[in-house]
């Protein structure tokens, strides 16, 4: 039945597949990761606070992440970044951020509501007791959050944390609405030259459950090298 | 070292803590009992500030705990509190448990906070044991270095709120048998037991409550031979029986 399958294009735009597209889903990926968790994690120190005005501030922010489409967030911010930009800098023309920098800032943006949820149940999970006993030492607040609740905290949601950075994995095939080429635009360029659109979307797709199965492996494995001795 | 002055305290509308005082002189050892809810972790809770209390005074080494202005991490830094459940940090090695307050609160350098904290070790018999893991040791071994880690920030006072209510029993004489050796080098405490042996082997005054008041306080003696109030010698029969 592969008789009219040309599988011979896959190995001729290795090259383009790897060097161009999956370095932009992994750098994107990576880095979103990282600058989500950064702001997610002050995110969920806000909403844990128990001043007014920071915890509204915070589950505001998470409740209209969590509520307007991913894909209209991609599209809306490739749109209105530059003249935010234009806007901070004061400058005459709106400023040309790129797509891979629009794309970072919405990724980050987006998946900090999700990793600010996330480590909000890490940091509830420690027990009060821990604080009071770091407190009672005569720790202040950055240190007592710092390298008691947060460490904690932080891998108690080391498996969460990476499952979501597995789903962002998959998410960022929807940079496809502002033609940026990761991975998926790349397969899906070839193919469409090339007119083959079957070869190429069935090893697109191979390749993304290979890597996010390997991963959710790794995740498995990593949960109990990680676990705190109790 | 420490006044309670006319205490009390509210959760919402419920009453904790009725008008407790008591004074606690250097090198004394006070003993806090009574039933359940009585309110003995949230008095000796509020000596460090980790309660808040509505009325009242409390002072350590002259310096007021419910003052807004009082620097409270300092002053906790100074007192010493070992908790019923230990609270070590479980991921943290024991020796790092002992080193990270010393070096973050009171900014010893790593070398002399180690120094300190292996010879703290030493002196609760778990030398050999500070590269493990809390989780790793049992009970009796988790609270000896709870005690060391208050010990090794050298506080003025300490505060023992149920140290042994969370131990199988063959674990409880160990840690007593260390608070006994501190109450006999004249370190200051107030402990919340029920161990009624420790009360009386070293405290000099033992303090009853029930319902949030201090019932009774009394000279170690006076209480275990002839309590004055009711109350006092209901808990007594009770606790004493066995």
């Amino acid at each position: 039945m592969f008789v009219n399958f040309d599988f011979d294009v896959i190995w001729r735009s290795l090259p383009y597949l790897f060097y161009r597209g999956m370095t932009f889903t992994l750098l994107l990926t990576a880095l979103a990761t990282a600058g989500g968790i950064v702001i997610g994690t002050l995110l969920a120190l806000m909403r844990l606070s128990g001043t007014t005005a920071l915890t509204v501030a915070a589950a505001a922010y998470v409740n209209l992440m969590r509520s307007v489409p991913f894909v209209l967030m991609i599209f809306w911010f490739y749109f209105l970044v530059p003249y935010i930009g234009q806007w901070v800098t004061r400058s005459a023309q709106p400023i040309q951020v790129g797509a891979f920098a629009s794309c970072l800032i919405t990724f980050t943006l987006f998946e900090a509501a999700f990793f600010c949820e996330i480590m909000r149940a890490g940091i509830q999970s420690i027990s009060r007791g821990q604080v009071a006993a770091a407190q009672a030492l005569g720790m202040t607040y950055p240190t007592v959050m710092g390298y008691i609740v947060l460490p904690q905290a932080f891998r108690n949601m080391v498996p969460v944390l990476l499952t979501q950075t597995i789903i962002l994995f998959q998410d960022t095939s929807l940079v496809y609405v502002i033609s940026v080429t990761d991975f998926l635009g790349a397969a899906s360029k070839v193919a469409e030259r090339d007119g083959r659109l079957v070869e190429m979307y069935t090893f697109a797709a191979a390749v993304y459950f290979i890597i996010s199965l390997v991963a959710s492996r790794a995740v498995a494995h990593l949960q109990r090298r990680v676990a705190i001795i109790r | 070292m420490i006044t309670i002055d006319a205490i009390s305290k509210w959760y919402g509308p419920t009453q904790v803590l009725r008008d407790c005082s008591a004074a606690v002189a250097k090198g004394e050892v006070v003993v806090v009992c009574g039933p359940s809810g009585s309110g003995k972790s949230t008095l000796i809770k509020c000596v460090n500030g980790l309660e808040p209390f509505q009325k009242g005074r409390i002072d350590v080494d002259g310096i007021s705990v419910g003052d807004p202005k009082t620097d409270l991490p300092k002053l906790r830094a100074r007192i010493g509190m070992v908790f019923q459940h230990f609270e070590l940090f479980p991921h943290l090695s024991v020796l790092r448990n002992l080193t990270l307050p010393q070096i973050k609160v009171l900014g010893r350098n790593p070398d002399a906070a180690r120094d300190k904290a292996v010879s703290l070790l030493d002196r609760v018999g778990l030398r050999v044991h500070a590269e493990k893991f809390p989780g790793q040791l049992s009970g009796g071994q988790q609270q000896r270095v709870a005690i060391a880690r208050a010990l090794a920030m050298d506080p003025i006072a300490m505060l023992f709120d149920e140290p042994t209510s969370a131990l199988d029993p063959e674990m409880i004489q160990e840690v007593l048998d260390v608070m006994v050796g501190l109450a006999k080098d004249g370190m200051t405490m107030i402990v919340v037991t029920h161990e009624m042996s420790f009360a009386r082997k070293v405290a000099n005054r033992v303090a009853f409550m029930d319902k949030g008041e201090i019932v009774e306080d009394a000279p170690t003696a006076d209480f275990f031979g002839k309590p004055r109030s009711e109350r006092a010698q209901l808990f007594l029969s009770k606790i004493l029986q066995h």
